[in-house]
């Protein structure tokens, strides 16, 4: 810590602002708009809300495409979080948001305060958390650190997460050498709500008093946010990583729960990155009002803090909340029972009279006892933010021949021992070495668990339930930003529809590499474009989200990967539907089409070594007509199973609900191509079903009459065998056949991830 | 009958099972703070599982100091069931309600799964509505589940039946003897790592911890002659649940 502040001279003339991630246009701005130099904890406060943590200044042009209404909407992107409503007076708060940068440096903590912030947004809606899930992504596991990092990274999770007592029920894992220096780590919560009971982010009613609650204040943390916005955080110290308290979190949740209930909240809001400099001037800015805090109220847990460690300070588990005045021992009292520190710090303070000199909105006005330290007119902190407009320039790499030459692959040499490796590589293989690590059943309410398309969580009275899934194929968008990019929203509809769900809604998480680079910006850009085509299409909107730039080390860039969050509904929990093989004799068939390619396929990636190209194509037309049908199918009653065909192709998503269900099956494809092609060829908008034998012509004749390709595979068997059978062009030409005992591909697909780590 | 699911801090199964008992039995269940000095008129009470006082020092080792824990030591000695779920074990046996401990699990990290467990006694008011022997399915959810005895203890539990259940085939923790559940000499305290409060619904995957909770019903009308007031409407899924385990 510095012995004494630097002063407002100083930090221009040695430009000091630089230090907090501000360029010198930046920092001339803010001189103009003051009228003034700034202080050193006013010039603090600009840095972290001009971030591009905070202001989202290079992305937010950009994002105002994506479609953010639709009938089910109640709360949009702008605040805490985004909430759908589900019908019963009831709501669904959800969002997703990434904890990438902490947890490349400390992958504990990182990813452990990663999960309390996101739940925090959850519940400063009022919404009671049902479930996490989170997206990981790491460098592949022959490397000791990757290892590291994913060890840590899920033990972080398990920890927080077991112990607040929200139950983490799905997410993803995959690992490409394009995540070994920048590993992503995206949490998302899900919380159910009393539609008439959305507690919101304002600082309204002036007079009204302002209370920090939660835990004490440290010095933890400051200038996270400023960190996760510059490349390259390996370089900067461990101590702006903050430091998780999950037994906090839970008396926190509790009582800000009651809290709400009580309607005692005017406005309430987490304190996540920039801590209250960002909590007040945000609840100041959706109100148009200002906020008068005296730092010197705030409860600390370190002596000799400054009003800038004050204010910039990270610490976990702690929120503002105005409530309505006269009331502030009532909101104690409830804090008190719960053992937490509740401390009016300041008073909402009135818009500014003259609105023409300074903008809307009031003043975030900064005290230490009877002294001003800070003045800063809100709307100079949020509404003027910086907004850039970044070049954008096509890569090179796309358009290269050799990088988009997955079909030149020569043809396999052995399909039995392809179909093994596929099944062993740890982002195919089972997870239950990271799921079994989070308590996925707390709240008994989990109805279909890990390790499905996608999870279900039970309302309280079982008619119910709220299906959720996360998906993203950095690979895909890598080799075509915007086409990989409506892949991601197609999977992650399918995996919905395929419980049995009607998609409502998406949280995205876009995690880029440094957007300063033209190359970097456009795949931004045309992935945006993509997710807003795919969102438009299937007719869901996007109602929160975050940004992470910079995830790049050394001047290598992550795949750009948007990782989509979706929730829908199951209405009927009768109609539930898993992946796993039910029953010998029922009939397999594949919805969507046979057109599949190596482009872009997990295969291809096995076999080279690398990613090649090109991302298969996707047809939104047929995408959402199979999802349809999918939907009516179930709801019918005709469905037994029913599995998307995803990384590494028909082969192994038959594979994999034989391994579910532990059964065998027997499967004839017509294959002119190449077989590796068939059996492991991926594209969009396929799903297999497993029907009963008296349902099958009900099915054929809804896809005749939907206009989906419907292809019957063979059958289900009960003799411990995968037995496929591709048959050539001619009748003459000889078939060719693989068979694998359903013993050998589950020791493969089980042992997987268990063998890597140990 | 009448029962209490005790609530500390970091309680996070407490809802849990308070509704397990009004879905499985429809008797009145109330939540009692952890500050409560008296569960006077009620009949069973529970621990729930979660993390009390965050499990930092050590899983149970602050909550057993909670005021609460005094009015659950009265009730346990004037031979009133209380049951121990979880965390509620490892609090009964840093109480000292129960015997051994329970250590970190031998692999050291959390485990969730749903295990075959095996009724070892059904002569406690817990288990009487399962058969001796009886394999079911139940969740677990821990990273201190691994049961801890020295020799005279162990040697004292099986002479005495105490062991309720054991884990069949993998041992998820360590546990010695494959212990997942105990009850004292008196046999109305009952400690188990396994969750019966997350297997009362067939969506759940199990119902098969159901069982534990009629068991209670059972004893208690047995001792007390006639049904209990019913609070809700759940008498059908009661009958149902007891119907199809026994």
């Amino acid at each position: 810590m510095m012995a004494e502040e630097p002063t407002p001279e100083r930090i221009r003339d040695q430009r000091i602002y630089r230090d907090f991630g501000l360029r010198d246009d930046e920092y001339e701005r803010i001189c103009a708009r003051l009228g003034r130099l700034p202080n050193y904890v006013e010039t603090g406060i600009f840095s972290v809300m001009w971030s591009e943590h905070c202001s989202y200044k290079s992305s937010r042009k950009h994002l105002r495409a994506l479609p953010t209404t639709g009938r089910d909407v109640l709360q949009g992107p702008g605040e805490n979080a985004g909430i759908v409503d589900i019908g019963g007076g009831l709501g669904v708060a959800f969002k997703m948001e990434s904890h990438n940068h902490p947890s490349a440096i400390e992958p504990y903590q990182g990813a452990a305060t990663g999960v309390g912030g996101i739940i925090r947004d959850i519940f400063t809606m009022g919404a009671r958390p049902i479930a996490l899930l989170d997206s990981l992504r790491f460098g592949p596991l022959d490397r000791e650190r990757n290892r590291y990092l994913f060890g840590r990274v899920v033990a972080g999770i398990a920890s927080y997460g077991n112990c607040v007592g929200i139950p983490t029920v799905g997410g993803e894992v995959v690992f490409d050498e394009a995540y070994t220096h920048n590993p992503l780590v995206n949490v998302m919560c899900v919380g159910l709500i009393r539609s008439d009971r959305i507690a919101r982010g304002v600082a309204e009613g002036v007079d009204n008093p302002v209370l920090v609650v939660g835990a004490k204040t440290g010095r933890d943390g400051i200038h996270g946010a400023t960190f996760a916005s510059v490349e390259d955080p390996q370089s900067h110290e461990r101590s702006a990583v903050q430091v998780g308290d999950p037994f906090m979190e839970k008396l926190l949740l509790e009582a800000c729960l009651e809290l709400i209930e009580r309607g005692i909240v005017v406005g309430i809001q987490d304190m996540g990155a920039a801590g209250l400099a960002s909590a007040s001037a945000e609840m100041a800015s959706r109100a148009g009002n200002g906020i008068d805090i005296d730092v010197a109220l705030v409860p600390r847990r370190e002596t000799g803090m400054t009003p800038y460690e004050v204010m910039l300070s990270e610490s976990q588990e702690r929120m503002l909340v105005v409530v309505q005045r006269g009331r502030e021992a009532e909101a104690q009292a409830i804090f008190t029972k719960w053992g937490l520190d509740a401390v009016v710090v300041g008073r909402v303070a009135p818009p500014l009279s003259d609105t023409s000199a300074r903008g809307v909105g009031g003043l975030l006005c900064i005290r230490e006892g009877g002294r001003v330290v800070g003045e800063i007119p809100v709307a100079a902190l949020v509404d003027e933010a910086p907004v850039y407009d970044r070049p954008a320039e096509r890569p090179a790499y796309l358009d290269d021949p050799a990088l988009m030459a997955a079909d030149d692959l020569p043809a396999a040499s052995d399909l039995t021992a392809d179909l093994l490796s596929l099944l062993a590589r740890p982002t195919i293989a089972s997870k239950a070495y990271v799921y079994r690590q989070y308590d996925f059943m707390v709240r008994a309410s989990t109805v279909i668990r890990p390790g499905a398309d996608a999870a279900v969580v039970a309302l309280p009275d079982f008619s119910r339930g709220i299906a959720m899934t996360t998906d993203g194929n950095g690979r895909y968008v890598y080799l075509d930003p915007r086409r990989g990019s409506i892949h991601a929203v197609a999977e992650a509809a399918r995996n919905l529809v395929c419980v049995g769900a009607r998609p409502l809604a998406v949280t995205d998480c876009l995690n880029f590499g440094n957007p300063g680079k033209p190359g970097i910006f456009y795949q931004f850009v045309e992935s945006i474009r993509g997710i807003g085509e795919a969102c438009r299409a299937l007719g869901i909107p996007v109602v929160s989200g975050n940004v992470s730039f910079y995830n790049e080390t050394g001047g290598q860039d992550i795949f750009p990967t948007p990782v989509i969050g979706m929730v829908g509904l199951v209405e009927n929990l009768e109609h539930l539907i898993t992946p796993d093989l039910k029953a010998a004799g029922d009939v397999l068939i594949l919805l969507g089409s046979d057109a599949v390619t190596l482009g872009g396929s997990e295969y291809a990636a096995m076999r080279s070594g690398r990613a090649l190209g090109p991302t298969p194509p996707v047809d939104l037309g047929l995408e959402g007509r199979v999802q349809a049908m999918c939907r009516e199918v179930i709801g019918a009653g005709w469905v037994r199973a029913a599995h998307d065909v995803a990384d590494g192709g028909l082969a192994v998503a038959v594979a994999e609900m034989c391994i579910a269900g532990d059964t065998g099956a027997v499967l004839e494809l017509a294959a002119p191509g190449r077989a590796d092609v068939a059996l492991f060829g991926e594209g969009g908008s396929r799903i297999v079903l497993e029907v009963a034998p008296e349902h099958v012509a009900m099915v054929e004749q809804t896809a005749a009459m939907r206009d989906v390709p419907c292809t019957t595979l063979g059958y289900v068997t009960d003799d411990g065998w995968l037995a496929l059978t591709l048959y050539g062009k001619q009748r003459s030409d000889i078939p060719v056949k693989v068979a694998l005992s359903v013993k050998a591909l589950r020791e493969q697909w089980e042992g997987a991830l268990v063998w890597a780590m140990h | 009958m009448k029962f209490a699911v005790i609530v500390f801090p970091g309680s996070n199964c407490d809802e849990d099972a308070v509704r397990a008992v009004r879905r499985v039995l429809g008797v009145v269940v109330d939540a009692i703070w952890y500050q409560t000095a008296s569960l006077d008129g009620y009949d069973a009470v529970i621990i729930p599982g979660g993390f009390s006082y965050g499990d930092y020092l050590r899983a149970g080792a602050i909550a057993r100091f909670a005021p609460v824990m005094t009015a659950v030591r009265r009730h346990a000695l004037a031979g009133r069931p209380v049951l121990g779920i979880c965390n509620g074990f490892q609090i009964l046996t840093e109480a000292g309600l129960l015997p051994g401990a329970l250590l970190p699990n031998e692999h050291l990290q959390f485990r969730c799964e749903i295990v075959t467990v095996q009724v070892e006694t059904n002569q406690t008011p817990f288990t009487s509505a399962y058969r001796v022997g009886q394999q079911i399915r139940l969740p677990i959810a821990h990273g201190q589940g691994n049961y801890y005895a020295d020799a005279a203890t162990l040697e004292e539990l099986r002479a005495h039946d105490q062991i309720v259940f054991r884990y069949v085939g993998e041992n998820p923790n360590g546990s010695v003897d494959r212990i997942a559940g105990i009850v004292n000499r008196q046999r109305n305290v009952l400690g188990m790592m396994p969750h019966p409060e997350r297997a009362v619904h067939p969506l759940l995957g199990s119902t098969d911890g159901a069982p534990v909770f009629i068991s209670l019903l059972h004893t208690w009308e047995a001792l007390f002659a006639g049904p209990s007031p019913v609070e809700t409407s759940a008498v059908g899924v009661r009958s149902a649940c007891a119907g199809g385990r026994e």
